[in-house]
């Protein structure tokens, strides 16, 4: 039996994301944790969150999270959700910058709110937008390309190598919707919140292996 | 470039744990049970829900959390839950119980800064102002709007474009704007007030109030430049499926997730 261990670090929709994870994960045990035991004990790790980067590497060094998140994103499939994939960065521009986990190479940057002359676009990028599959992956099995999932922010990730951009969407800017490398899977957008299509990729998840 | 669509959100008035006045749309066994209506906007393709809890007492109140635990374990697009949200630990207690944002109303107008506070806390993202908003100007007078609350039967001082202004620098993460003129009435939204919110301020504006017809809902993206348009008796009793408004609004040209 599969068990996955949804990381509880106090910030944002956890129970969302829960809650769609026991609906698709037939007898996985699912289990929402801050204990850093019983996050290494689970076959996959999903670090999820919203809100500011700056108050969530706080929490998580305040819980001793940290290492068990590098720990985790070495070793086992992994999925980063929406501030769960902007904190594997570097560094973001948010609050006048703040360091992340380092665990993927690049950097956080804030919505450029429309092209000059442009209408302003609205920040944060809130709802329905098209994700672009830029490579077949496992976690995309099943899903169309370009369908819609549900996004909610104002930064976006920027990796500094591209290969490991697994999808992007167009709003202002073309930015990376996904990351995939090795074991690990980010998202910017809310597969929690994505009806179909992200019951589908979290399906996914619980079924994959970590393997490319 | 952007492929961001226009939402279209069914909005549901509960009272004490049930929906008020019910639905009329087909394949509904139980017209007052909020998780089964909510499942059938779902499967028609709505792109967010919207409870409003217009339950008086508190221990009714309380009633309403169980519903929204029951609705998020079965319908996964964003859940807003309004109506008695006065303190942070109202926000906790519904996003703990799988809503992703709350709509805050007379609370903000009592202490402004509960909205910061509530921003900061949980983010921007999960935080929707709601505005009562009706027309105050005189004949040949600039337009101007003024908050109402208590149902639109008190008035506030307060001019409606300032607030929604003040309350996007205070964080909120989103407008829902409702027209108390056009509440009711199926005339179709107040397209100046949206139009003029909406140029106002730099976050989402879903437009609220007075839909009667489709035409209304493509009118509130296309004058009013709302964001995301929000209707209750339309769909309730089901004249139109929310399947039927995106296809029309596509029709229109506006872009939605069909």
């Amino acid at each position: 039996m599969t068990t996955v261990a949804v990381i509880d670090y106090g910030m944002g929709n956890i129970r969302s994301v829960s809650k769609a994870l026991e609906y698709v994960g037939g007898d996985a045990q699912i289990e929402v944790s801050y204990d850093p035991e019983r996050i290494l004990r689970a076959d996959h790790v999903v670090f999820p969150g919203v809100g500011a980067l700056r108050d969530c590497m706080s929490e998580l060094q305040r819980l001793e999270l940290d290492d068990v998140i590098g720990e985790c994103a070495r070793t086992r499939p992994f999925l980063g959700i929406c501030l769960g994939m902007q904190a594997l960065m570097d560094f973001s521009e948010e609050n006048g910058g703040t360091p992340g986990l380092g665990i993927v190479p690049g950097r956080v940057a804030r919505f450029p709110g429309g092209a000059p002359g442009a209408e302003p676009l609205k920040i944060p990028h809130m709802g329905w937008n098209r994700v672009h599959q830029a490579r077949p992956h496992a976690l995309w099995e099943g899903i169309a390309q370009d369908d819609y999932f549900y996004f909610v922010h104002s930064y976006y990730v920027a990796p500094r190598d591209a290969a490991v951009t697994a999808a992007t969407t167009d709003y202002g800017v073309s930015f990376a919707a996904a990351l995939a490398r090795g074991n690990i899977f980010a998202v910017q957008f809310h597969p929690e919140k994505s009806q179909q299509a992200g019951l589908k990729l979290l399906a996914n998840f619980l079924a994959w292996d970590g393997g490319a | 470039m952007t492929g961001l669509v226009k939402r279209v959100i069914p909005c549901l008035d509960v009272d004490k744990g049930r929906v008020v006045k019910g639905v009329r749309f087909v394949d509904i066994v139980d017209a007052g049970d909020p998780v089964e209506i909510a499942r059938a906007y779902d499967a028609q393709g709505a792109d967010e829900l919207v409870f409003l809890d217009i339950t008086a007492s508190s221990e009714g109140r309380a009633t309403m959390v169980h519903v929204v635990e029951q609705v998020a374990a079965q319908v996964f697009i964003p859940l807003t839950v309004g109506g008695g949200i006065r303190e942070v630990t109202d926000i906790r207690r519904m996003l703990n119980a799988g809503a992703d944002k709350v709509a805050i109303n007379t609370a903000a107008i009592a202490h402004p800064d509960f909205v910061r506070v509530a921003a900061e806390r949980f983010g921007s993202q999960c935080i929707v102002v709601a505005i009562d908003a009706k027309r105050v100007a005189g004949p040949g007078d600039a337009p101007a709007w003024e908050i109402f609350t208590h149902g639109g039967r008190k008035p506030t001082g307060i001019d409606a474009v300032d607030w929604a202004r003040r309350m996007a620098a205070l964080g909120a993460g989103e407008i829902l704007l409702t027209s108390m003129d056009r509440d009711g009435t199926r005339d179709g939204y107040d397209l100046e007030l949206t139009a003029a919110v909406g140029a106002a301020v730099g976050v989402p504006v879903i437009a609220s109030g007075g839909v009667g017809e489709l035409r209304h809902l493509a009118e509130g993206i296309l004058e009013g430049r709302a964001d995301a348009v929000l209707a209750a008796s339309i769909f309730h009793y089901g004249e139109h499926t929310v399947q039927d408004a995106k296809r029309y609004l596509a029709g229109r040209g506006i872009p939605v997730r069909l």
